[in-house]
């Protein structure tokens, strides 16, 4: 069985000002989803391998619309996040075999390096709901001010027999940030933490 | 008249590969453009509004140039849509400053542009959601395209602002088969049918 997309969403979101001030440039995050068919819809099936390796398609190609929306090189992705919502008749095992086994390598190779853990959130779902996908920096998972997230919902999705894989990109962190911590000038990047 | 003071835009984009039927060689795509804006008349009844639809005018341009663009060209668009959400300070009456700008913007890119820009207004707090009306660019019947996109942002509009949208399409509903005027029967001149 392949993947089957019914659909596939991309959302940018550009801040100019917040709380008065300027932001220039502009801050900017790109999500994606893909809602696709969950082959395992309605029973309990043990193997898992065809949501990993559909995982692994997905990685690639939200990842990619992430970078195509944001029109930035991969090496100026600067962090990134994931996350499913899955239809009422799936289980929520089947997000995790869609997000972690296989997605991470295929989005890394779309945003360059991407040594930092993927950040991740998954849940049960339906049509409308909110998902909300962690943001984390891609190299260093110190970076205090790129941990944020992005909000992305569809009124028509998931349904009932369906999953909803989102993909965020980013190519800066939060618009004012002055909370300290490791900056993104200052990490090294080499072992995904620093 | 005041300045146009944007805190944020957004944009989406939708393919839509099939609904339950037949998958599509030819996937219909949607995108809005939102621009958070802060409203000028917020808090206060002013009775002299008109000046500011020339404010807008240059963003509903950049709007509507941006989805052109993110839809592969003016060819490409068949239907389009326009809406406004006004945050709580504001009145319904700010929303509607937003026809003639953002309009005129679209038809401005847009051939054969004749039919009246559906559109949908509302007073709502952050976090609400807009469904903008969709309909055929050129004749306001071909029911093929009727259609709409919910758009909202988590954090807009806030008491003092106001989100102006613009929507475009690239065709029918993915398995339109409810009849009525087709796309390629219509007479294209007094923008209905």
């Amino acid at each position: 069985m392949t993947l089957k997309i019914r659909k596939i969403a991309v959302n940018i979101e550009e801040t100019h000002r917040e709380i008065g001030r300027e932001i220039s440039p502009a801050t900017r995050k790109a999500v994606a989803v893909a809602v696709i068919e969950n082959p395992f819809a309605g029973r309990y099936e043990e193997d898992l391998t065809v949501l990993m390796d559909i995982g692994a398609e997905l990685g690639t190609l939200l990842g990619r619309k992430c970078v195509e929306a944001l029109g930035i090189t991969p090496a100026q992705a600067q962090s990134y996040g994931k996350s499913a919502m899955v239809g009422e008749n799936g289980e929520l095992e089947h997000a995790a075999a869609i997000l972690h086994p296989k997605l991470g390598a295929p989005l890394r190779a779309e945003v360059e390096k991407g040594a930092a853990l993927v950040a991740s959130s998954k849940k049960m779902g339906s049509p409308g709901q909110v998902l909300d996908v962690p943001l984390g920096h891609k190299d260093a998972a110190y970076v205090r001010s790129h941990f944020d997230g992005i909000e992305v919902r569809l009124n028509d999705a998931p349904r009932a027999n369906e999953i909803m894989v989102a993909v965020a990109v980013t190519d800066s962190g939060r618009p004012l940030p002055r909370v300290g911590g490791l900056t993104h000038g200052d990490a090294v990047g080499n072992d995904g933490l620093k | 008249m005041p300045d146009v003071i944007l805190r944020k835009t957004a944009f989406s984009i939708e393919e839509i590969f099939h609904e339950g039927g037949p998958i599509s060689s030819n996937p219909p795509r949607r995108a809005a453009a939102i621009a958070i804006i802060e409203n000028p008349f917020a808090g206060r009844y002013e009775a002299d509004i008109q000046g500011f639809m020339e404010d807008l005018k240059p963003l509903g341009l950049k709007l509507a140039t941006r989805l052109v663009e993110m839809l592969g060209g003016a060819d490409q668009i068949e239907g389009y849509g326009k809406g406004s959400l006004v945050g709580e300070a504001g009145e319904l009456e700010h929303g509607a400053l937003w026809h003639a700008p953002g309009g005129y913007a679209m038809r401005e890119l847009l051939n054969d542009s004749s039919a009246i820009v559906p559109s949908s207004k509302k007073v709502s707090g952050v976090g609400s959601r807009l469904d903008v009306p969709i309909t055929h660019i050129n004749a306001s019947y071909v029911r093929s395209h009727f259609d709409s996109m919910e758009v909202g942002l988590n954090d807009a509009p806030k008491a003092n602002e106001m989100a102006l949208i613009l929507v475009m399409s690239t065709g029918a509903r993915v398995h339109n088969r409810a009849g009525g005027l087709a796309a390629q029967d219509i007479a294209g001149k007094d923008g209905l049918r």
